[in-house]
């Protein structure tokens, strides 16, 4: 089996408290790994730290944050401890980033050629002729009609949907092996967002890119994701193919989400997940789910949860992984 | 027949657009263009509809917040469009809101007790024993700690800051609810709390809601009755359960396509409308919806169609079906 | 009904910092300083007005003989060889003690900046929400004021206002609230505007409350934060301004101990090597507005809603 293109391997990542007292831990002891041409899903809710990973694999985490420990080693190259030119050098090249709100991404006093070329020309070299030539193969392939023109428009004369395939577009431009694309559907209308999913697979199929997509909505994952990692208050607590995510939870919050996932045409009372949102100022000890967890029971409160494999690249975090208590 | 809550008929809103240049486009933006319907009390009217579609410029006429170009409001058979102060006064008891952002419908300096009490307040004088009370009360109808009342919005998850949101719009005893998009900002599993929160509080007091929404399962989830807009007009609307299993417009045919799926590799059979909305400042002639439609015919661009019929209680805006 | 728990509420989020990211050094200068003002009478060794009491002794070694109405002038501290009078940081030219001015002068400074510059902030604010809430009338009427009052340059116009008005505690009160005013204005103004977009805001007009209880209860407690951070930075200027307005003549008259007067009237005496004559006030203003600065600085950091955190 060829080897894998990012291997994240026990991260914490934590937050300096604005209170002065212990720092808040955001990502707590994560582990995975990605292939080429292969879609993650990042799944949680706010506060899990889905964002926190992304942050820390790009090491652009917010002031006050910091990774505290654990490696990340992208195609063999180890991201925690590379001086900062080189990490500037793989952002754009070998990692690119896709964000929630296209019109931050997008610079509102320059064009979409001047915003798409910039990977291409400062990673790749390309001027003149060549670039244009790029930029335009770019813009067809995320399906922006007319790209030659709509190149020397700037971001306001686009609507919200074409906005974000030009930040696609502008992601591809330097080529990169891994793309990493944080909640990028969420500030669109639904009929957009289905365009958009199916073009990032789409894109995915032609270009063999690796993806990370954070969401908190299970329906996307369901749609484009080939495994699925369930993050809870900085933990993974479920890492499966999707198929066997959906069909076979394990993690009782996983379970939980999936219940709690309104189906169209159902009139019944939504199932509500019992509980709190965790404080991650205040986590108990033990497992973290434990006040919400049906199951809750005596290791739980005492120890934390052991990571359980379930088969080839397939894990779950809990006492009562296998049905009785480890 | 009962009185609505809510009648709604021939409401209008237009904005005009100045010229920025000498010869630059002039226009009106039909935000909201000829809509009708009626909401009877402890009913759900659910409302979907993508950016663009008016159902928020139409939430705030409804609110009385901005007031329509024409058209009719009857609130408990009783007119508000140009009514006098104490009408409007008394309406706007009957009728409150529930706002998207919970991080920004709160008073970030004002105690949950004075945020909740301030619509009583605006309307009459409460003793501060009297004022407490009720204030305790809203609260544990909301599923709140009555201690809740001293602690400043900021202490609260988004969840909680939109039970006080509820709190808040039960405090005048109001018939009808306007509820903008109150889960979306809201994570997956307290979705759910809210919104059986809303069902319960319905069944309990038998207040009315105006739902406005994009989800289409969360919608369809509470809603008995469901409208779908699109550029200003309702194209449709009918019972929920008749427009879920037959939904008539190909637009909502499109939304459904839309819709993310349940479980892995689950198919919808609709077929999903290209490209986006187009702006309301020139929307396409006829029906507004025909350059995106698979069924279009050349009718459909030059005559627009009318909200008839078509299934006692399901009226459809499209020219396949007259 | 869905959950009716008691609320397990995330904890409330201090009021007060931790003891370790306060900012000390501004705190324990701004303290002393005011320490020193408040108890300027139990503190003072000496009298402010009034030359430093000698001994006949003292007298002959300074003079050569002994007189009545002997005062040491230009002392040097202590510390300073040829000090006769021994006093914490000298005499000056009337040989009063500098110490004792320094502290019954910390009350002058205090007081003019903190009250001139809380009127200014007062008038400020109001006129701020006027002009963001009430109106375009309104709007256009105070700002277009605004906006001019700001061009004008604020110590020549002070310098302008004070020689109409002259000298005095009070009027340079009245002075610097008439030119700082404007620049709370522009803040408020600009805070105004975007808050009155919040939902909150539309929310309470929806309900029918009435626009003076909206600029009262929903925007004025949110732009407190910026006004306070605004106040300390002004509060600085402001204490630069009347030392100004002294070492001139025409701010705090003599022989009022105001630390700008200090440094003008022992101008000479720095050419002739005596520095202390002039070090001590000066450092005493380089102290508060630094501390002010701090102190603000601290204050927008930790009151900014938009710090980042996981």
């Amino acid at each position: 089996m060829a080897p894998a293109l990012l291997e994240v391997t026990d991260l914490h990542a934590e937050f300096r408290n604005r209170d002065g007292g212990a720092p808040l831990s955001a990502v707590d002891g994560v582990s995975f790994d990605l292939h080429q041409g292969e879609t993650l899903g990042v799944v949680g809710e706010s506060g899990s730290g889905k964002t926190t990973i992304a942050h820390s694999i790009i090491r652009m985490l917010p002031p006050g944050g910091r990774i505290a420990g654990g490696s990340i080693r992208f195609d063999g190259v180890e991201l925690t401890t590379l001086p900062a030119r080189d990490m500037r050098r793989l952002r754009g090249a070998e990692v690119a980033m896709i964000l929630q709100d296209p019109m931050a991404s997008l610079d509102p006093m320059f064009t979409i050629f001047d915003q798409v070329a910039e990977p291409a020309r400062y990673h790749r070299g390309l001027r003149g002729r060549a670039l244009v030539g790029e930029v335009a193969d770019l813009l067809r392939q995320v399906r922006i009609p007319s790209p030659k023109q709509r190149m020397r428009d700037y971001p306001h004369q686009m609507s919200g949907g074409q906005r974000q395939r030009v930040v696609g577009a502008a992601a591809l431009a330097g080529r990169p092996k891994l793309i990493i694309a944080d909640e990028p559907t969420t500030s669109l209308d639904v009929t957009v967002q289905r365009q958009y999913l199916d073009l990032l697979k789409t894109l995915q199929r032609e270009t063999g890119v690796a993806l990370i997509f954070i969401t908190h909505d299970l329906g996307i994952v369901a749609k484009v994701c080939d495994r699925v990692a369930v993050m809870y208050a900085g933990r993974m607590v479920e890492q499966r193919p999707v198929e066997r995510l959906f069909h076979d939870p394990r993690h009782p919050y996983t379970q939980a989400l999936l219940r709690a996932m309104p189906k169209l045409g159902s009139a019944e009372p939504l199932f509500a997940i019992p509980g709190q949102a965790p404080n991650l100022a205040a986590l108990p000890r033990g497992c973290s789910f434990q006040s919400r967890c049906p199951q809750a029971g005596a290791p739980c409160l005492a120890e934390r949860p052991p990571t359980v494999a379930l088969g080839l690249r397939q894990e779950v975090q809990c006492h009562f992984a296998e049905g009785a208590p480890s | 027949m009962t009185t609505p809550v809510l009648e709604v008929s021939g409401l209008k809103k237009h904005f005009p657009v100045r010229a920025r240049l000498p010869g630059g486009a002039r226009g009106v933006v039909r935000a909201v263009d000829d809509v009708a319907f009626s909401i009877g009390p402890g009913e759900t009217l659910g409302v979907i509809g993508e950016s663009g579609c008016g159902k928020t410029t139409m939430s705030r006429v409804v609110l009385a917040a901005i007031p329509p170009t024409s058209g009719s409001i009857r609130c408990d058979g009783e007119e508000i469009v140009g009514a006098g102060r104490r009408t409007l006064a008394a309406y706007r008891r009957k009728v409150q809101v529930v706002f998207q952002d919970p991080f920004s419908s709160l008073s970030p300096r004002m105690r949950v007790e004075e945020i909740i009490a301030e619509p009583i307040l605006a309307h009459r004088r409460l003793g501060k024993a009297e004022r407490r009370r009720r204030v305790a009360e809203l609260l544990a109808l909301v599923g709140l700690d009555p201690a809740a009342a001293r602690r400043y919005p900021h202490e609260f998850s988004g969840g909680q800051r939109q039970r006080i949101a509820i709190a808040r719009a039960l405090s005048t005893d109001a018939r009808l609810i306007v509820l903008d998009e109150p889960v979306s900002a809201l994570d997956a599993s307290i979705r759910a709390h809210v919104i059986n929160l809303l069902r319960d509080l319905q069944a309990r007091l038998g207040v009315a809601y105006l739902f406005i929404g994009h989800d289409l399962a969360v919608v369809a989830n509470i809603s008995h009755e469901i409208a779908v807009m699109y550029l200003g007009k309702i194209v449709e609307i009918g019972g929920r359960d008749a427009l879920v299993e037959t939904p008539l417009h190909p637009y909502t045919k499109a939304l459904f396509a839309a819709a993310l799926p349940s479980l892995p590799g689950e198919q919808r059979e609709e077929v999903a409308p290209d490209g986006e909305v187009p702006s309301a400042l020139d929307p396409p002639s006829g029906c507004h919806f025909h350059p995106r439609c698979p069924f279009a015919m050349p009718r459909c661009a030059e005559i627009a169609p009318v909200l008839a019929e078509h299934v006692p209680g399901h009226r459809v805006a499209c020219h396949l079906y007259s | 009904m869905a959950d009716a728990v008691a609320v397990d509420n995330p904890p409330r989020r201090r009021l007060l910092p931790r003891l370790t990211s306060l900012p000390w050094i501004p705190l324990v200068f701004l303290s002393l300083l005011i320490v020193g003002a408040v108890f300027a009478p139990l503190i003072a060794p000496h009298r402010p007005l009034d030359p430093v009491a000698v001994t006949a002794a003292q007298c002959k070694a300074a003079y050569g003989q002994a007189f009545d109405g002997c005062y040491i002038k230009d002392d040097p501290p202590f510390f300073i060889a040829g000090s006769i009078a021994k006093t914490l940081l000298g005499t000056d030219y009337l040989g009063r003690d500098i110490f004792s001015r320094l502290l019954y002068g910390a009350r002058i400074s205090l007081f003019v900046s903190l009250v001139g510059t809380t009127f200014a902030g007062v008038l400020g604010t109001a006129l701020g929400l006027i002009a963001g809430y009430m109106g375009p009338i309104w709007q256009q009427i105070i700002m277009r004021l605004t906006d001019a009052w700001l061009t004008l340059p604020p110590l020549i116009f002070a310098i302008l206002l004070s020689t109409i008005r002259g000298p005095g505690i009070g009027n340079i009160v009245i002075i610097l609230a008439v030119v700082f005013w404007c620049g709370y204005t522009r803040l408020v103004y600009a805070e105004v505007l975007s808050l009155r977009q919040r939902d909150f805001v539309l929310l309470a007009e929806i309900n029918g409350v009435s626009r003076f209880r909206i600029m009262r209860r929903h925007l004025l407690p949110n732009v407190l934060n910026t006004v306070v951070v605004y106040f300390t930075l002004i509060v600085g200027v402001a204490i630069i301004i009347e030392s100004i307005l002294s070492f001139l003549g025409v701010g705090v008259p003599p022989p009022e101990p105001s630390w700008g007067l200090m440094i003008a009237q022992e101008r000479d005496g720095l050419l002739e090597g005596k520095w202390w004559l002039v070090a001590w006030p000066g450092l005493a203003i380089m102290i508060l507005v630094l501390s002010a600065n701090m102190l603000g600085d601290w204050l927008r950091v930790r009151l900014d809603p938009h710090f980042q955190g996981p």
